[in-house]
């Protein structure tokens, strides 16, 4: 093992404060170490209902691709998937110690760490875009899916790199390298399989039909974005280059764009008001319930 | 063994459940992905070296594969990838006639000369 090689296992294995083990072990905050004042001229309630929108997203639809592992139809992809499932939970719990700390600086309390946003807040607390909770049906689905989300979230996160907000800025940035690949990823497949056999190829559109309603949400306006402006990205503002992507990636996948009413939101509210679908609450189950069973509890 | 013994597992509601085949027997036996060696060339390193191998469809996939199983440590800034069925390897049978003839040429290190203290990377 190279001495590089080392220090990695070394830092896995170091013993940190935190023994809470149903959050898993050794997690320091983080944002440790980075200036997390919010900048003048940003209404820091606003910042912090914002990164948990986005923190929200990356959390359950992380979750929805951890239901997948062991049940891969390849190993190979199994361990793509999990990358992909990785990636989103780091964005998701830098986004939501964001959230903490801009709401601490709203004067909301203390300010919650991510642990608490993510274990204790109930349903309608949870401010995720539906398509983000959608369950897949099969292989199809889970790719049509990861397709859009990742092309939308793409545009957005290119955005928000040049947010006010320095450290929404630097999350974003990162963000971006990340979700690159995981829009590559999916649209291959999507392009394999559309581009496929007559069985895939059928498979391959009946899925986009079926995640397309939940499109039109992501490009909803929200009270909360108008309240930022110069720090948030305009939801409107990224259908035309997120649509761009996705029928370039259908033409190659000799899909059509699917031509389907949208989710309709339920009394005017859809996930970004916190009024979810039903399968919501079974996720919040599987997500929460150990944690809320052993609170703080430690090794 | 009948089809009706066995039922798929679910995955927690993101997998389905019925209509899946989840017998086993001989009709299940699905054809396999082929082989593809993988080689990588590492930040410090000159040369690709031989990582592993992997499954895929096609050589851009193993490419996706390569890097999601052998780069997921920051392990490399190349990343190269052939059929296993393409490399043509020399046998273990061979292993004499092939080797063994270099090991009592010791005139072909060049072990005779006196090497100035001033020349590097001897």
């Amino acid at each position: 093992m190279s001495e590089d090689e080392f220090a990695v296992y070394q830092s896995l294995a170091q013993d940190t404060e935190d023994h809470r083990w149903a959050f898993g072990t050794g997690f320091t905050d983080p944002l440790e170490g980075i200036d997390t004042s919010v900048p003048a001229g940003v209404d820091p309630a606003a910042l912090a209902a914002y990164c948990l929108m986005l923190g929200d997203d990356a959390l359950i639809y992380s979750h929805r691709l951890q239901q997948w592992m062991t049940r891969m139809p390849e190993l190979e992809e199994e361990t793509a998937l999990a990358n992909v499932a990785l990636d989103l939970l780091g964005q998701a719990r830098m986004l939501l110690a964001r959230a903490g700390r801009a709401e601490a600086a709203a004067g909301l309390g203390p300010g919650r760490d991510e642990d608490q946003l993510a274990f204790f807040r109930d349903e309608h607390e949870f401010r995720n875009v539906r398509l983000a909770e959608r369950a897949d049906g099969d292989f199809a689905e889970l790719v049509a899916r990861l397709a859009i989300f990742s092309a939308w979230r793409l545009a957005l996160l290119d955005r928000l790199a040049g947010s006010g907000d320095p450290v929404l800025a630097a999350i974003a940035a990162k963000g971006v390298k990340e979700v690159t690949y995981h829009r590559d990823y999916a649209a291959q497949w999507v392009i394999r399989l559309g581009d496929g056999t007559a069985v895939s190829h059928a498979k391959m559109q009946a899925a986009l039909e079926a995640v397309w309603p939940l499109v039109d949400e992501l490009f909803r306006p929200d009270p909360v974005t108008a309240a930022l402006p110069g720090v948030a990205a305009d939801p409107a503002s990224l259908r035309g280059e997120v649509e761009q992507v996705l029928d370039a990636v259908l033409a190659e996948a000799t899909l059509e764009r699917p031509q389907v009413a949208p989710m309709a939101p339920v009394a005017g509210k859809t996930g970004r008001e916190g009024v979810h679908t039903e399968t919501f609450g079974y996720v919040l189950a599987e997500l929460q319930s150990l944690a809320r069973a052993h609170p703080d509890a430690t090794w | 063994m009948s089809t009706g013994e066995f039922t798929a597992e679910g995955g927690h509601g993101a997998v389905p459940v019925t209509k899946v085949p989840a017998a086993t027997g001989p009709e299940q036996v699905r054809s396999t992905w082929p082989l593809y060696e993988v080689f990588l060339r590492g930040k410090r390193g000159l040369n690709h070296v031989h990582v592993g191998s992997l499954h895929a469809a096609d050589p851009q996939m193993a490419l996706r594969h390569a890097r999601d199983l052998y780069t997921r440590r920051n392990e490399g800034v190349s990343i190269w990838v052939v059929a296993a069925a393409d490399i043509t390897a020399s046998s273990p049978d061979e292993k004499d006639p092939f080797f063994a003839p270099a090991g009592d040429k010791v005139y072909r290190h060049p072990t005779f000369y006196d090497i100035p203290d001033d020349v590097p990377h001897i």
